[in-house]
C-alpha cells in the first residue's frame, strides 16, 4: 500500500509537470488581461517542433530551445491580434491553436509521412539523486523539468508577479489599463510581454511531452491538457502557487486512472471512465472554485487609448 | 519649413467608403495564399499547379463540387450553431461534442429503428440529435446561468469528455460485431438519409443545412427573440435594464446551439459514415467558430464561408490526392484566413490620411 501511493505521487509530479508550466505561462496572459486560448496549439506546436529539432539536430537541448521560442513567438503573434488589434481573444486564440495544430500536422507527415508506429527519439533521462534508498528513489527520481518547474518556476513566478514592479505592471494592466496608462506604464509593451513569456512556458510544457515524458510525437500527444491548464488557472485565482495546487490535483487524478489501468483490474465500468474523471475533477474544481473567482477586472477588454 | 516626406496616419471612422468593404475579403485571401505558399514551397510543389487544384481544380467538374457541398454540409450546422449561441453573448466552443452527442443519437436509433419506415425513421433520428445536443449543451449552460461558471472552459472540458464516451462505447458495447473495429453497427436502410443526386455523396444532410441557416437568418433578424439574444450579445447589464431575462435568454441561445451542432453529429452519421467513427468529426465544431466569425455572425456570411470551407476541404483533398502535398494544407490555410481576415476586418474602420 506503501508502495503504491509513493509510486503514485511520484507519477503524480511527472504528470502535473506540463500542465503545471502551461498553467503558470497562462495565468502571466490572463493576469495581463489577455485569454490566451492559443494554449492548447502553442503546447502542441512546442511538442512537436521539440521533437522535430531534436531528432534532426541529435540535440534534445536544441530543440527544447527552439520550442520554447516558438511559444514566444506564437504568444507575440497573440498580443499583435488582441494587444494591438484588439481582435476578440476569445477568437484569435482558438486561431492559433488550429494554425499551429495545422502546421505541426503538416510538417509532420511531410518529415515521417503517415506511418502508424510513431517516431520515436532518446528522450531525456530522470534524475536519481537518492538511488540508494528505494522508497525516497521512487518519489525523487524525475526529469529535470520536473524539479525546475516545482522549485525554480513556481516560486519565481510568484515572486516576479508580486513582489518586483514587472509583477505589478503586468497585474495592473491586467485590472485597469487606464489608471496603469497614467501611472505612466506602458500597457501594449506590458501586455506583449507577458504573452511572450506565456507563450514560451506553454510550448515548454508541450515539449516536456515529446522530449521527456513520451520520447515520441503523436496526433493525440496534448489531448486536451491546454484547456485543463486555463482552468487550473481560474482554479488557482490566478495565483502561480494555488495554480500548483489545481495542477497537482489534475495530475493527481490522471496518475490514479493509470495505475489502476495498469493494474488490469477487471472492472465493471470501462476504462475510459478513469480518463475522463480528471476533466470532471477539474469542472467541479471550477464549480466550487467559481464563486470565490475573481476575474482580472480587465480580461477580455482591449485596450484603446483614446 | 517645408518637409518632402509624405506624413500619414491611420484616423478611425465609423463609415467606411462603399469600395472598401468587398476589397477587405479579396485582400484577405491574397495575403493568406502568398503566406501559405511557403509551405508549398517547403512541400516542393508549384505553388500555381497546387492552388490550381486547390481551388479550381475541384469546381471543374461535377463529381468534386458536388464534394464540395457535402464538405459544406457539416459546416453550415456547426457555423450556424456557433453563430447561434456568440450572437447571444454565449461562447459555446463546445459544438464538437454537442455534435457527437447527436452522433450517438443517431447511430443508436439508426440501428434500433431498422424495422421503422424512412418517413419516421429520418425525423425522429434528426430530433433526438437535436436532443441529445441541447443536453450535452446543458451542462455548460446551466453552470453558466445558476452559478456563473465559465462557459468557455467547460465547454472546451466536455469535449474531451465526449470523445471518452465515444472511445468508451466503440471499444465496448457498440464495437462492430461483425468486422471487430472501433465502429458502431451499420445503421438501417431506413435511418439512411436519401441521395439528392445519384452516384454522388450529396444528400439530405445539405437540404438540412440550408433549412437551418434559413431558421437562423429569420430567427436573428425577424423575431423578437432574435432581437432580444442580440441586446445580450451587446452587453447584459443595458440588456437587463431594457428588461430582458438575460438568463433565460442565455439558457435557450446555448441549448438551440447545442442542437444545432447536434443535427451536424445526425447529417454526419445519417448520410455520410452509416456508423459512428471516432473520426467522424475533422474537428468541425471548432471549424464552425472559424465560420460563424467569418460570417460576422449572420447567416448569409455563414452560408458563404462555409461554402468557401467546402471547397478548401474538398482542395485539400484534391491537392494531397494529385501532388503529395499533405493535406493539413486545408486546415493551415483555415486558420491563416480567420487571422488575417480579422486583422482586415479592423483596417476597413480606419482610414490612411495625410497629415
Amino acid at each position: 500500500m506503501e508502495i503504491f501511493i509513493i509510486n503514485l505521487i511520484g507519477a503524480t509530479l511527472r504528470v502535473s509537470t506540463p500542465i503545471l508550466l502551461a498553467a503558470i505561462g497562462e495565468t502571466y496572459a490572463e493576469r495581463a488581461g489577455i485569454l490566451n486560448l492559443g494554449i492548447e496549439g502553442t503546447m502542441f506546436f512546442g511538442a512537436f517542433i521539440g521533437f522535430f529539432v531534436a531528432d534532426k539536430s541529435g540535440s534534445l537541448w536544441l530543440g527544447f530551445l527552439i520550442a520554447v521560442l516558438s511559444g514566444v513567438i506564437f504568444g507575440l503573434l497573440m498580443a499583435l491580434l488582441t494587444v494591438t488589434l484588439g481582435v476578440n481573444q476569445h477568437v484569435s486564440g482558438l486561431g492559433i491553436t488550429m494554425l499551429c495544430t495545422g502546421l505541426s500536422l503538416f510538417a509532420f507527415r511531410l518529415n515521417y509521412g503517415g506511418r502508424s508506429i510513431p517516431p520515436s527519439i532518446e528522450s531525456f533521462q530522470q534524475l536519481a539523486p537518492f538511488k540508494n534508498i528505494p522508497w525516497l528513489n521512487t518519489l525523487t527520481e524525475q526529469y529535470l523539468f520536473t524539479y525546475i518547474a516545482f522549485l525554480v518556476i513556481v516560486p519565481l513566478a510568484w515572486w516576479l508577479l508580486y513582489r518586483t514592479s514587472f509583477g505589478l505592471k503586468i497585474r495592473s494592466v491586467g485590472e485597469n489599463p487606464e489608471a496603469a496608462d497614467a501611472a505612466g506604464v506602458n500597457v501594449f509593451a506590458v501586455r506583449y510581454a507577458a504573452l511572450a513569456i506565456g507563450g514560451g512556458l506553454m510550448a515548454a510544457g508541450g515539449a516536456f511531452l515529446s522530449l521527456a515524458q513520451l520520447g515520441a510525437f503523436t496526433h493525440g500527444i496534448i489531448a486536451g491538457r491546454g484547456w485543463v491548464a486555463i482552468a487550473i488557472v481560474i482554479f488557482g485565482n490566478w495565483n502561480p502557487v494555488r495554480a500548483m495546487w489545481g495542477a497537482l490535483i489534475f495530475g493527481g487524478a490522471s496518475a490514479l486512472q493509470l495505475r489502476l489501468q495498469t493494474m488490469g483490474l477487471q472492472l465493471p465500468i470501462p476504462y475510459e471512465t478513469f480518463l475522463a474523471l480528471p476533466y470532471i475533477v477539474t469542472i467541479i474544481a471550477l464549480v466550487l472554485a467559481g464563486r470565490n473567482a475573481s476575474y482580472p477586472a480587465a480580461l477580455l477588454k482591449p485596450y484603446r487609448r483614446e | 519649413m517645408e518637409t518632402s516626406r509624405l506624413r500619414l496616419r491611420f484616423v478611425k471612422t465609423d463609415n467606411p467608403p462603399v469600395w472598401v468593404r468587398p476589397l477587405i475579403p479579396v485582400l484577405a485571401l491574397v495575403v493568406t495564399f502568398i503566406l501559405t505558399s511557403a509551405l508549398i514551397f517547403w512541400a516542393n510543389a508549384n505553388p500555381f499547379e497546387t492552388y490550381y487544384h486547390f481551388l479550381i481544380a475541384p469546381l471543374t467538374n461535377k463529381v468534386s463540387a458536388l464534394e464540395i457541398l457535402v464538405k459544406a454540409t457539416p459546416l453550415m450546422l456547426t457555423g450556424a450553431a456557433v453563430t447561434f449561441a456568440f450572437a447571444a453573448g454565449y461562447y459555446n466552443i463546445g459544438a464538437e461534442g454537442q455534435l457527437f452527442a447527436g452522433a450517438i443519437a443517431a447511430a443508436g436509433l439508426g440501428v434500433a429503428m431498422k424495422e421503422v419506415p424512412a418517413f419516421i425513421t429520418i425525423p425522429t433520428i434528426v430530433i433526438a440529435g437535436f436532443a441529445a445536443g441541447m443536453l450535452w449543451a446543458t451542462i455548460p449552460a446551466l453552470l453558466k446561468v445558476k452559478l456563473q461558471v465559465d462557459e468557455v472552459v467547460t465547454t472546451l472540458l466536455l469535449n474531451s469528455v465526449m470523445g471518452f464516451i465515444v472511445s468508451a462505447l466503440l471499444n465496448g458495447p457498440w464495437r462492430d460485431p461483425n468486422s471487430g473495429w472501433p465502429q458502431s453497427p451499420e445503421i438501417g436502410a431506413s435511418a439512411i438519409f436519401f441521395k439528392l443526386i445519384p452516384r454522388s455523396r450529396l444528400n439530405l444532410g445539405f437540404v438540412i443545412g440550408l433549412l437551418v441557416i434559413l431558421v437562423l437568418w429569420f430567427v436573428l433578424t425577424r423575431t423578437s427573440f432574435g432581437l432580444k439574444m442580440r441586446a445580450v450579445g451587446l452587453g447584459k447589464p443595458a440588456a437587463r435594464f431594457a428588461g430582458i431575462h438575460v438568463g433565460r435568454t442565455t439558457l435557450i441561445a446555448a441549448l438551440v446551439s447545442g442542437g444545432i451542432a447536434g443535427i451536424a453529429g445526425v447529417a454526419e452519421v445519417a448520410g455520410i459514415q452509416y456508423h459512428l467513427i471516432g473520426d467522424l468529426s475533422a474537428g468541425y465544431g471548432y471549424t464552425g467558430i472559424i465560420i460563424a466569425t467569418l460570417g460576422s455572425l449572420n447567416a448569409v456570411g455563414v452560408f458563404i464561408a462555409s461554402l468557401f470551407f467546402g471547397l478548401v476541404d474538398a482542395g485539400a483533398q484534391t491537392v494531397s490526392r494529385v501532388l503529395g502535398v499533405p493535406v493539413y494544407l486545408g486546415e493551415v490555410t483555415q486558420a491563416t484566413m480567420l487571422l488575417v481576415a480579422l486583422g482586415f476586418f479592423l483596417l476597413q474602420r480606419y482610414r490612411l490620411r495625410r497629415m
